[in-house]
This record gives structure tokens, C-alpha cells and sequence, in this order.
């Protein structure tokens, strides 16, 4: 628990220091303009990778990749997008936003998030039973759906990310 | 100690601090970074206050229990975090409606507020659908390289960017 709010903290002081607590940047982002929060999520993606893969194949940690389906992961995944678009924040920068004073996050969004989850637990085993199951495919992850290495996925996603990176630089965006 | 008090970092710098913050996420406390599951548990939590033990019974808090956990502990981290960054750069300050917005819809805070609370809503509702959020999915999901993860991200910001879209360049014109 204390682990939790440690890591919390140094999550929330980088998140501001980038700046994506902010609503104008995160709008920025989902307006194309500004590309401040693809370039701290694939940075942290690519950084992320290395080293969890890297502890994974030293025997210091495990993997636990989240399970899908296309009921759940698309459908869920549009409808977050929607509620992303709308607020302007997602539930962490949100949280972000909080602390350093914005008052929307606050009052509108984190009190709508809970409700919104509260929602979901209400119509959940109806959910469960149906759409949440369709095109199940379980905890798959890259490696095992393109029968390649895992550096071999790391590699080319590393490469990939770098070159849009660049490229967005180069853009000037 | 200037970097401290430095309004914003590299996006890039950030993106590598929260890869790294991953690996001692994994390495120290076996879980990856995640946010939206802490509203969950929360919406839970008001919910037994007002309806007593009977809720513990709804099949989603058996899986998501109304208590507080690492990751919650890590949401009000964030905030605690996102606070301390924002106090040691002079950025603390009420604001009320933000900038972007203000612009094209004006400066009331209920307008902002309302639109706000609808998104959280919507957005609530979404990540639990989705089994997780642009932290959860976005960044800890895609690092594991998981499939879910990655098809859930990409859905987040088609969502997100034709939302936004709509809104700032639909609706304002």
C-alpha cells in the first residue's frame, strides 16, 4: 500500500511535469495539434518494455497481460474514447488535474467516472453473459499472435515508435 | 534542484520516467500501473455506504472488492504527485474552466461542469467495458505487448479523436 502512494506520487509529479494533466493538452492531442501525449505514452511504452521484458527473463518479474475480446476490448475501447473526447482528461491525468486545481476534473469528471463505474457494475452480469464474452481471445499477447520472439516484436515496435516519433518531430507537431 | 521547479519536462524525458516507474511496478509490487479499476472500487464503496453490506453480493465488486488497494493507493498518489509539482513550479491555482474550452464555449463553469460530468460518465462506464484505461491499457498493457491492450488504445483515440473533433470543430462552427 505504501508502495502504491509512492509510485502514485512519482507518477502524478511526471504526468504533471509533462504536462498532460492539462485539459488544453490532452484536447491538443485528440485534435491532432499538439502530440505531447503520444510522445510521453509510446516513450513510456518503449522504455516500459525493455525493461519489464528484461526482469521478466531474469526471473524477477511476471507478466500480467489483461484478457479481451472484441465485445469488450472494441466496444468498451469506443465508448472510453467518446468519454475521453467529452472530458478531456482519462481517469489518471484526471486525478492529475485535481491536484493541481482543476476545478472540471473535479466536479465534473471524477464524480462522473465513479458514477460511470457504478453504472457498469449494475448492468455487468448482463454484460458478462453476453457481449463481454464475444470474440474472446483471451491474454494473447504479440509474440504469441505473430509466432515471433518477444525481442523480435520489442525490436520492431521500438523501431516503429521511433520512426513516427521522428517523424512528428520533423512535422513539427 | 532546478529541474524541480521547472514548469514542464521533456515529453520524452517523462515517457522514460514512467517506463522506469513501470519496472519498479512489476519488480516491487507485482502489478501493473493502472487507474480506472480504483473507481470502481469507490463507486462500490459509496454504494455500501448507502445500501449496506448487500452490495458486496453484485457479482462486479466480487471481482473488483469496495476497498482500498495498491491501486488505489496509486490514484491518490497521482494527485498527491501532480500537487507537489505543480506547488513547487507556481502552477497551483484554482481554474475553474480551462483555456481551450473557455475560448470557443465560454467562460461559464456550469456549462463546462455539466459537459464534463457526461464525459466522466460516459468515460467511467467505458474503461470498466474495456477492462481498463489509457494507464492500464495504454501504457502497462501495450509494454506487456498484450493484444487487448493495443487494440484498446487504438480504440480509445479513434473514439477520442473523432469526439473531440466533432465538439471543437462540428458543434463550434
Amino acid at each position: 500500500m505504501a508502495l502504491g502512494l509512492s509510485m502514485g506520487i512519482a507518477f502524478g509529479f511526471l504526468l504533471h511535469k509533462g504536462g498532460v494533466t492539462e485539459y488544453d493538452v490532452i484536447i491538443g492531442q485528440l485534435l491532432l495539434r499538439d502530440f505531447t501525449v503520444v510522445k510521453v505514452m509510446l516513450s513510456a511504452m518503449v522504455m516500459g518494455k525493455i525493461g519489464v521484458y528484461l526482469l521478466k527473463g531474469l526471473g524477477m518479474a511476471q507478466l500480467h497481460p489483461k484478457p479481451g475480446s472484441f465485445g469488450s476490448t472494441v466496444i468498451g475501447g469506443l465508448i472510453f474514447g467518446v468519454g475521453f473526447g467529452i472530458l478531456g482528461y482519462c481517469p489518471g491525468t484526471m486525478v492529475g488535474a485535481v491536484g493541481h486545481g482543476a476545478l472540471d476534473a473535479l466536479f465534473g469528471g471524477v464524480v462522473g467516472t465513479i458514477i460511470g463505474a457504478g453504472l457498469f457494475s449494475e448492468i455487468y452480469p448482463k454484460l458478462e453473459r453476453g457481449v463481454l464474452r464475444k470474440g474472446d481471445f483471451g491474454e494473447l499477447t504479440l509474440p504469441q499472435l505473430l509466432k515471433r520472439n518477444h525481442w523480435w516484436v520489442i525490436w520492431a515496435v521500438g523501431l516503429g515508435v521511433v520512426a513516427f516519433l521522428l517523424w512528428i518531430e520533423k512535422a513539427g507537431l | 534542484m532546478e529541474w524541480l521547479t521547472m514548469e514542464r519536462w521533456s515529453p520524452y524525458a517523462v515517457g522514460i520516467g514512467i517506463g522506469v516507474l513501470s519496472w519498479f511496478a512489476f519488480l516491487l509490487s507485482d502489478r501493473p500501473i493502472g487507474c480506472s479499476a480504483a473507481f470502481s472500487r469507490t463507486s462500490g464503496m459509496i454504494e455500501r455506504l448507502f445500501g449496506g453490506e448487500k452490495v458486496l453480493e453484485k457479482a462486479y465488486y466480487r471481482k473488483f472488492a469496495p476497498s482500498v488497494d495498491w491501486e488505489w493507493m496509486l490514484v491518490l498518489g497521482i494527485f498527491v504527485g501532480a500537487f507537489l509539482s505543480a506547488k513547487l513550479s507556481g502552477q497551483l491555482r484554482a481554474a475553474w474552466v480551462p483555456a481551450t474550452w473557455a475560448a470557443v464555449f465560454g467562460h461559464e463553469p456550469v456549462v463546462r461542469w455539466a459537459v464534463a460530468l457526461m464525459g466522466g460518465i460516459v468515460m467511467g462506464f467505458g474503461a470498466r467495458w474495456a477492462g481498463g484505461c489509457t494507464s492500464g491499457h495504454g501504457i502497462s498493457g501495450t509494454l506487456q505487448l498484450a493484444v487487448s491492450s493495443w487494440i484498446a488504445v487504438i480504440c480509445f483515440f479513434v473514439g477520442g479523436v473523432s469526439t473531440a473533433m466533432f465538439i471543437f470543430e462540428g458543434l463550434a462552427n
